[in-house]
């Protein structure tokens, strides 16, 4: 199940800083230090307050399955790597997030799974994040 | 003020063929643009307002250069297959400013064939690297993350879902231009193959080339066409999106978009004689019946069972043309098919088989986007000139 693609994901100046921090293995989330919003996707002001206070931390990497789906067949170079797992884990921090649970068989993944994240290096300055079930 | 009255959908068409590698999406637009204003008795040379989504390029630049037309007003709004629904409620809003009192909305596209030119590219958006990047590749792998939920939050069942596709199919069996007129059973729906669990092949609507149009008339036109026209009662448009990535994927944008349309028409869901419900999958008819309030949250399941959607006698008759399930879904895009036969229904135009008697108010609903992400859910209720 680490037989599925690594693509390069998509990086705006916005996103860049996020993804500089997946190529050392950390998950970085946002925090608005005038609301204490923990924020999702990466950006520049907070989405309730509209203040430039946001500040970067490390998550903790850890999550639980909220959704997801088994995907039979993809396209393009997913077309004959399935079935394969597209889900969205809710962060202990609280935003969920899209991603592919591996490191399991696709019928054991299930909602409120505990999950914790792995890293799939693209080669291409970013590493993607994927999701295993807890140890 | 409101737009309750303030204009009539007059002339409807819809593109007869499923799969037209013969002609372009801009003949296609000109094909049901002259059908709908045919059927309305008016002429290209009384449009003063186009709508259009923006497959064709910048905004409606080369249709109105192709068409010959001066619009005083034009709109191209684009939310998915929901964007003909709002473009009825911003015409209705145009015509009511006194802005223009003939609007042409016309969709057309060719994914079956898909050997037209489909000139649609988005830019990225600031979410797209954190949802592009994990073989997302069709809608359907969407769509399910929103029936999984639904399913683990209030025990709805594959066989729940697979009674709308019956029931689309029953329709359809009356619509001699469906891509599948012939119905089904819930074993044929659940024993289909698993595309993106839980949804199967038989929960996704089909992919068909066409399209359709609709002109929208002011009352002084109406009333010099000399024939029963759709008044528009009421519309309700809303987006909704990933929230922060607190994501609820158990209601679609039709609790708000709902409420709006309902108290501009001053109806309610026991006043809705035939619903239009847009079926891209078998989970955006369940969670929308629910959030258009036809049931309580989370009793979809239940309430489509035993036949409640199946017209002309059920609960709520829906999808009388077979719906984007069974008859078609013109360039991935539905919303245009769900004004059109909730105004044959308005009409007493729909296939007598499925013709709801005495047809007083009828809604169509639009979900344009994805439940798994972001969508524009657009409400229209339509009613007799005496509603």
């Amino acid at each position: 199940m680490s037989t599925l693609p690594d693509p390069a994901p998509i990086i705006t100046s916005t996103s860049q800083a996020f993804w500089d921090a997946t190529t050392e293995g950390r998950f970085t989330l946002q925090k608005c230090d005038a609301c204490d919003l923990v924020v999702w996707v990466p950006r520049r002001t907070c989405p309730t307050c509209w203040q430039e206070n946001l500040r970067t931390f490390d998550a903790s990497g850890k999550g639980t399955v909220y959704s997801f789906t088994i995907i039979r067949k993809g396209s393009g170079e997913w077309k004959e790597v399935g079935p394969y797992v597209y889900a969205y884990v809710e962060l202990d921090e609280g935003p969920r997030v899209q991603t592919n649970i591996v490191g399991c068989p696709v019928e054991d993944v299930h909602i409120g799974m505990k999950v914790e994240v792995e890293w799939h290096e693209t080669g291409k300055g970013a590493a993607i994040y994927r999701f295993h079930p807890a140890g | 003020m409101t737009i309750r009255g303030a204009a009539y959908v007059a002339g409807i068409y819809e593109h007869p063929r499923r799969e037209i590698p013969d002609r372009t999406i801009f003949e296609i637009h000109t094909e049901v643009a002259l059908g709908a204003l045919a059927d309305a008795g008016l002429t290209m040379a009384d449009v003063d307002a186009v709508f259009c989504d923006s497959t064709t390029g910048m905004g409606a630049f080369s249709l109105v250069t192709h068409w010959g037309l001066q619009p005083t007003y034009f709109d191209n709004t684009e939310t998915g297959g929901s964007s003909y629904l709002a473009h009825v409620g911003h015409a209705a809003a145009a015509i009511a400013a006194g802005k223009c009192s003939v609007a042409l909305v016309t969709l057309a596209g060719k994914p079956r064939s898909g050997a037209g030119v489909e000139r649609m590219s988005f830019m990225p958006g600031p979410e797209s690297g954190f949802e592009s990047t994990w073989g997302v590749s069709g809608a359907p792998h969407s769509y399910a993350l929103a029936a999984q939920r639904h399913m683990h939050e209030f025990g709805t069942t594959a066989e729940q879902l697979a009674e709308i596709k019956v029931a689309a199919s029953i329709h359809a069996q009356h619509n001699p231009n469906a891509l599948l007129p012939y119905a089904v059973t819930i074993e044929d729906v659940v024993n289909s193959p698993m595309v993106a669990d839980p949804l199967h092949r038989l929960d996704c609507c089909v992919v068909t080339d066409g399209g359709g149009a609709l002109v929208i008339v002011s009352p002084e036109v109406a009333r010099s066409l000399g024939r029963t026209n759709a008044k528009i009662l009421g519309h309700g448009e809303a987006i909704k999106h990933t929230n922060n990535g607190r994501i609820d994927l158990t209601y679609t944008g039709a609790v708000w978009s709902g409420p709006r349309a309902f108290a501009e028409a001053g109806v309610s869901v026991k006043d809705i004689d035939y619903a239009s419900i847009y079926d891209s999958f078998t989970i955006t008819v369940l969670q929308t019946i629910e959030d258009l309030g036809f049931c309580e949250k989370g009793k979809g399941g239940a309430f489509v069972s035993d036949g409640a959607l199946v017209a002309p006698h059920g609960i709520l008759p829906f999808n009388t043309d077979g719906g984007g399930l069974c008859n078609n879904h013109p360039s991935n895009r539905g919303g245009m098919t769900k004004v059109i036969e909730a105004v044959r229904q308005l009409r007493g135009e729909a296939h007598p088989a499925v013709q709801v008697p005495d047809c007083q108010v009828a809604l169509a609903h639009g979900t344009g986007g994805s439940l798994g992400s972001r969508h524009g859910s657009v409400t229209v209720i339509l009613g007799q000139e005496n509603a």
